[in-house]
């Protein structure tokens, strides 16, 4: 038995986690293809990998994920833009932070898919209003995390910045800032899996396109294969942007691992 | 030489009480004064004040009355004239050595040609050399140490202010890093402030050791430390030595005492 705590060889680290992917699909056709699940509420593997198939090839589905990923890219671009600076300011800033953090936590309660009527409303079931989705859901969140992040820099740092003739500012630019920038990336990673959330509720409703708008198109056909694959695609695509945010980081703040 | 660089005036600190109780009088109004290329050890047991006085010093703190002046001007917050060392490590993770070294010359706006000269020259008194592209993770303690006496030297500043730097450090490393630190104070004669509550190491550094009572904290004694220069780490084992030991381990252990409620 392994002790708590202790680690795993690189190896057996990743034989373990691709098991767990192979005993969920073999759970899954044992259960469809036996026959203990009904067909018409729970397709079987080989018919998504099928279905999904014929989505790439002959629906242009590659078109929607194309068009769901820029969704979710712009408005969590948006979000962070306004938000990082807003945290940073916030989390160095009591004054800032008193203002506006009873607001920020109340509005990030508010459930972004409970806008998509609203919202529809205001900006009509064009793009902006997709932005505007994943904007609203994300936006509130980062600037609390970040607001958090920067209001718990080391003090003994902040001081040493001073002592060695940093100002204010320089200490917020040259102390603050990249003493969480690494922090500050591991929320935008976090949040973006959470914006992939909203962009399928956004296109759920009110949509022409985009991988929620086949999903909701297939359950008219009842083909929980397409439906399936739909959901699997977008579990993919956030695993390879997680991945691809994990290597950025790690390129980027080397002395975090050093 | 003998100019007087830092004056302390009736400095008191009154930390107020938390939750309704009542205020903590941290320090008694305190005068000292530090004359020009002096090395000073303030030396006291824990709780005794020596670390508030440090860092009012430093402007970190605000004295609750008196003032403190350096070079006749009044301390009204931190400053690059007054370069600290503390107790942890807060060399900043994200800066190589040499660019942590550089840190407060790039504050002042310095051109990159003439920091890189000053690194160098710090980076090798401290011994250094070779590790300028590490970052401070990839060092032990000491080092981490020596490199934060080399950013607090680089900028040059009037007084260097130190608080128990080598307090996290074992035995052993403390010793080299004493010897390192006064290497380098009897080539520059920097003006120094060192507070610690190991009392050979007091005696070691100084050319004056201010003993510090306990709560509230207030200066006890001033011992003038004439043990000659440049000093050896043998020194600690000569009679001279064990006799200055043996009075300050008297003044310290009545205070250390009563900081523990014993009597």
């Amino acid at each position: 038995m392994p002790r708590p705590l202790e680690p795993v060889s690189q190896g057996t680290r990743v034989a373990l986690g691709i098991a767990f992917f192979v005993l969920f699909f073999a759970a899954w056709a044992f259960a469809t293809l036996g026959g203990f699940v009904s067909r018409t509420f729970l397709a079987d593997p080989i018919t998504m990998v099928q279905d999904g198939w014929l989505l790439l090839t002959r629906f242009g589905f590659l078109s929607d994920i194309g068009v769901t990923v820029w969704r979710v890219v712009g408005g969590f671009v948006l979000a962070a833009i306004v938000a990082v600076p807003l945290g940073i300011v916030m989390g160095a800033y009591k004054s800032c932070e008193a203002f506006l953090e009873p607001f920020v936590s109340f509005a990030r309660y508010l459930p972004a898919s409970a806008f998509v009527p609203l919202l529809i409303l205001w900006a009509g079931i064009g793009e902006m209003q997709k932005l505007l989705v994943i904007f609203i859901g994300s936006v509130f969140q980062i600037i609390l995390m970040v607001a958090v992040a920067v209001g718990n820099t080391r003090r003994d740092l902040v001081e040493a910045a001073y002592t060695l003739g940093s100002k204010d500012r320089g200490v917020v630019r040259r102390v603050l800032i990249p003493a969480n920038a690494p922090e500050i990336a591991e929320i935008l990673r976090l949040v973006l899996g959470w914006a992939w959330t909203y962009v399928i509720v956004a296109e759920l409703i009110g949509s022409s396109s985009g991988i929620g708008h086949m999903i909701i198109d297939s359950q008219a056909l009842l083909a929980t294969g397409q439906m399936i694959f739909g959901i699997i695609v977008i579990g993919v695509i956030g695993l390879i942007s997680d991945f691809l945010f994990k290597a950025l980081n790690r390129s980027l703040f080397p002395w975090r691992l050093a | 030489m003998t100019g007087t660089i830092l004056q302390i005036e009736g400095v008191s600190r009154v930390f107020p009480g938390v939750r309704g109780g009542a205020p903590v009088r941290a320090l008694e109004p305190t005068n000292l004064q530090v004359a020009q290329n002096d090395f000073i050890t303030i030396l006291g047991p824990s709780g005794c004040g020596k670390s508030t006085l440090l860092r009012i010093v430093a402007g970190l703190d605000r004295p609750s009355d008196g003032r403190v002046l350096l070079n006749g001007r009044a301390i009204e917050g931190p400053g690059a004239d007054r370069g600290m060392v503390f107790q942890s490590y807060t060399l900043f993770p994200w800066l190589t050595i040499a660019d942590n070294i550089a840190y407060g010359l790039r504050e002042k706006g310095m051109p990159k040609a003439e920091r890189r000269e000053i690194v160098a020259s710090y980076t090798d008194k401290v011994g250094l050399r070779g590790f300028e592209n590490h970052y401070p993770k990839q060092l032990s303690g000491g080092m981490q140490q020596r490199t934060a006496i080399a950013r607090a030297l680089a900028n040059d500043p009037d007084i260097l202010l130190l608080d128990e730097p080598f307090g996290a450090l074992d035995n052993q490393t403390r010793g080299l890093m004493q010897e390192l630190l006064l290497g380098i104070w009897e080539r520059e004669r920097k003006t120094v402030l060192f507070v610690t509550h190991d009392i050979e190491e007091a005696i070691f550094l100084a050319s004056r050791v201010v003993v510090m009572s306990a709560r509230p904290g207030r200066i006890k004694a001033d011992i003038p430390v004439d043990l000659p220069h440049p000093r050896h780490y043998t020194m600690k084992t000569t009679p001279e030595f064990s006799s200055l030991k043996a009075q300050l381990t008297e003044e310290i252990r009545a205070e250390a005492m009563q900081a523990d409620g014993v009597h």
